[in-house]
């Protein structure tokens, strides 16, 4: 019997591990890692490192998504923040003011779209959407239209730095996925998410202060994209308004669904969701590596995601095991009946 | 035989729902099919019109062999069922409603004069004069409901299956629908009735057969059988005294109670006129009106569900702050609201989950219940209060009625509230859930907890309060305390003008 978390994400794994097998059919070094300067080199460092963005979005959506509700601004937001951590090392105000600017403006962007939708009562996706557009405005009026470039080798360093021979962004999202589900799962904060996500009303009249915990989800989405924003920027070494995580939020959502997370709300695995974003990841590197004419790379990423859905649907489950029972006969189904109900009432 | 199920069993992960049920159906008769929420009678249901695939055993329809793979091949096959919540269009007309699907054509085009002409047909033959072109969503459930059947039996025609037809229907129109259907039985349709009410199927039936742990335990002939049979039979065992002694100890003398609280001139506009309560400590207190007089309102606004726009609530030290359910339940209020479903549990999360859920509220999200503690405080009233479960990671969504509503009762009861609203807290519930929680009540105000009821069985206010409350028109009119109480003295309550 594996363990529940194990058998939670086995489907995620298995479906990684068979685009990994993919990937390398078609480039057989995909899997090879050297060392060079200190550093790992290799395709699959370079999918940890380049998928350090689709993985935290997929952290703080995977959260909004258990609560029934959608952020369709974290894109928007990735940009806002990068916006103003350039604003700030460009005005010379220094490394540690620029990072908490970023991530305060995540958090500001998360209280915003918290408050509508659980203060309000606007719907996830059209509140969310208000900052989706409006948003790329606000970054542009923050670099007033330029593409703000910088040199500074502490904010570069979150982009393309390395640690212990590991690139900074991977270990930004490894930790931040780490983080977020011990908070998760070490309090009674996921079981409260889920609560509401399931059943709002029910869980309020039982008293779990949902008004403040749609906020928190919110705001959590927020700082994630703040830290995904600061890690694009700093990766290319300026702030670009009008493309830094464009359409990202798509890729997050459709990460939290390969995770498996049910976009009703309720039951969620962080894990899943970030193993969803590797699969994401992999296919985008793989198809770039295996030399595809890059007209081919959205169709065919299209196509492979749409087959993993197709597998992971639950009705195909259902029917592979209809047809395994009628296989094995009915002895099966009936072993595992419990014994019936006690009769006594009291 | 018409319709014949022999040994029919259907097994889901964790419950045999059915185990070898044998059912017969003869035409011309109305056959009620009995039984404990949770005894299989939806899932036999469902096996007969193809909404479940069966495990084993087997279905003959006038002697062939049938098994339906969907609702829709069952109608083809004659077996049709109405269901509780009528399940057609209620945007369209009754007219298009009866033809769906199978619409008279004209030159490719729906023929609309020709559809309203089969329709009026169709629904004079059930003695009913309506505009066809209407839509549907204008008429009384009972309505709908008649013309659900009048659709099924069109379709289908040899076996009308009815679920529950009745739950939403008043004494008048239960009887119109029970006259519509007693004509098709002497037309030869045959008929099985699904009802908790008794005395509708003592009523309507020609044969009973009850279920119980998806087990068929008797098949008999309603004229042979009494009420109280009838129940030992459902619950698998024999009654103590129906229902529990009525007037459980009121009349002589009421105990004088020490206050718990007090609220004064608590309203809001449009909900319910201000109010007084009074709530003495282990009192039991009935709200008693007709649907929509105020009696839920009441509730939500002593939960905190809707603040009160005036009034106040105190109690011994002091005012109480009742403006939100985190507010009520801080000053040791709980509340099981009269929609389960929407308002009590949270479907997908397990019994251990559900039942945890208020106090993990309470502890704040800083302060985790470990998991071990969980699964005690599930254990522990999975057996204290009888919740039947396969175990408790069960999502609650999967329990019967009455089961859900032991859920949520655990959940209060872990909170160890000293005043307990309980809103509806038998709707829906089979006899034997029903009786239970009314001991329950009984047991857990002699613990010196202290619970407002409100019911529209007025049999069960008789039973646990020791002061009944009548609401009418958005106000308390009346109150009656210990001898005072009795269906004759509420019902006057509730019927009285307000001339006095």
């Amino acid at each position: 019997m594996m363990p529940q978390a194990l058998r939670r994400v086995l489907p995620q794994i298995l479906t990684l591990a068979a685009v990994v097998m993919l990937v390398t059919l078609v480039f057989p070094t995909f899997l090879s890692i050297s060392v060079s300067d200190g550093r790992l080199v290799g395709p699959v460092i370079d999918i940890l490192k380049r998928g350090a963005p689709i993985g935290l979005l997929a952290i703080g959506m995977t959260l909004v998504i258990a609560s029934r509700g959608i952020d369709l601004s974290v894109g928007t937001v990735m940009a806002i923040c990068g916006a103003v951590a350039a604003t700030a090392i460009v005005n010379g105000w220094g490394l540690g003011p620029a990072l908490l600017l970023a991530l305060a403006a995540g958090l500001a962007a998360g209280l915003w779209n918290g408050f509508l939708v659980a203060v309000i009562g606007i719907q996830p996706i059209v509140a969310t959407l208000i900052l989706m557009t409006a948003g790329r405005g606000i970054a542009q009026l923050i670099t007033e239209g330029r593409i703000l470039t910088f040199s500074h080798p502490g904010l570069a360093f979150l982009g393309s730095g390395s640690l212990f021979g590991i690139p900074v962004p991977a270990l930004l999202w490894l930790a931040a996925a780490i983080a977020v589900t011990l908070l998760m799962r070490r309090t009674a904060l996921g079981l409260l998410i889920e609560a509401i996500g399931v059943n709002r009303r029910a869980s309020a009249l039982a008293g779990v202060n949902a008004r403040v915990l749609l906020i928190a989800v919110y705001m959590a989405s927020g700082l994630c994209a703040a830290v995904a924003g600061l890690i694009a920027t700093a990766d290319i070494r300026g702030a670009d308004a009008n493309n830094a995580g464009l359409w990202l939020e798509l890729d997050a959502i459709l990460a939290v669904v390969i995770g498996g997370n049910s976009l009703m709300g309720g039951r969620f695995s962080i894990a899943a969701s970030v193993l969803g974003a590797l699969i994401i990841q992999t296919i985008d590197t793989g198809i770039l590596l295996a030399g595809f004419p890059s007209e081919y790379n959205l169709v065919l990423k299209a196509a492979l995601v749409i087959i993993i859905l197709i597998l992971q649907s639950p009705r195909l489950a259902a029917d592979w095991q209809l047809w395994r029972r009628s296989r094995s006969g009915l002895s099966g189904s009936h072993a595992a009946a419990t014994p019936k109900p006690k009769e006594s009432l009291r | 035989m018409l319709l014949s199920v022999q040994s029919l069993t259907k097994t889901f992960p964790g419950t045999r729902a059915l185990d070898g049920v044998d059912f017969e159906l003869a035409a011309g008769e109305v056959h009620a099919l009995l039984g404990e929420n949770g005894a299989g009678k939806s899932t036999l249901i469902k096996c007969l019109t193809g909404a479940y695939r069966r495990d084993a055993g087997e279905i003959r329809l006038e002697g062939a062999r049938i098994s339906p793979r969907s609702t829709s091949e069952a109608q083809e096959l004659g077996i049709g069922t109405v269901y509780q919540e009528v399940n057609l269009l209620p945007n369209l007309t009754v007219a298009q409603n009866l033809a769906f699907g199978r619409e008279p054509r004209r030159f490719g085009l729906v023929d609309g004069r020709a559809m309203r002409a089969m329709a009026r047909e169709t629904l004079m033959g059930y003695g009913l004069d309506i505009d066809v072109g209407r839509d549907l969503g204008c008429y009384s459930v009972a309505i709908q409901q008649i013309i659900a059947i009048a659709r099924a039996v069109a379709l289908s025609g040899k076996v009308l299956i009815l679920d529950e037809p009745t739950a939403s229907l008043d004494a008048r129109e239960v009887e119109m629908l029970f006259d519509v259907v007693r004509g098709l039985r002497d037309r030869g349709l045959g008929i099985v009735f699904v009802s908790h009410f008794l005395d509708q199927v003592f009523a309507l039936s020609d044969r009973v057969t009850v279920l119980r742990n998806g087990q068929k335990v008797v098949t008999e002939a309603t004229r042979d059988l009494d009420r109280v049979r009838l129940i030992e039979h459902m619950l698998g065992r024999v009654l103590e005294d129906e229902v529990v002694a009525q007037a459980a100890g009121h009349g002589a003398g009421a105990p004088i109670r020490p206050e718990l609280l007090r609220a004064e001139g608590l309203g809001r506009r449009g909900m319910i006129e201000p109010f007084d309560l009074r709530v003495g400590v282990g009192e039991v207190i009935g709200l008693a009106g007709l649907l929509g007089s105020g009696r839920t309102e009441s509730a939500e606004l002593l939960f905190g569900v809707r603040a009160a726009q005036t009034g106040t609530a105190r109690d011994a030290d002091g005012e109480i702050d009742l403006s939100s359910p985190r507010t009520a339940i801080a000053a040791g209020f709980g509340f099981a609201p009269e929609d389960r479903k929407t308002d009590g549990i949270v479907g997908d999360l397990s019994v251990r989950e559900n039942i945890a859920l208020a106090l993990q509220a309470r502890r704040g999200w800083t302060r985790p219940m470990s998991r071990a503690e969980q699964v005690r405080l599930a254990k522990d009233y999975i057996a204290r209060l009888d919740i039947r479960t396969s175990d408790a990671e069960k999502p609650v969504g999967q329990l019967s009625g009455g089961n859900q509503q032991k859920v949520i009762l655990a959940r209060w009861l872990a909170m160890n509230p000293r005043f307990l609203i309980l809103d509806e807290p038998t709707r829906g519930i089979d006899v034997g859930a029903h009786a239970e929680i009314l001991h329950l009540i009984r047991e857990l105000t002699s613990g010196g907890m202290s619970i407002l009821i409100v019911s529209s069985e007025l049999d069960e206010l008789i039973a646990v309060s020791d002061r009944v409350i009548v609401v009418r028109d958005r106000r308390h009119v009346a109150e009656l305390t210990g001898a005072e109480i009795s269906t004759e003295t509420i019902v006057r309550a509730i019927a009285e003008e307000d001339a006095a």
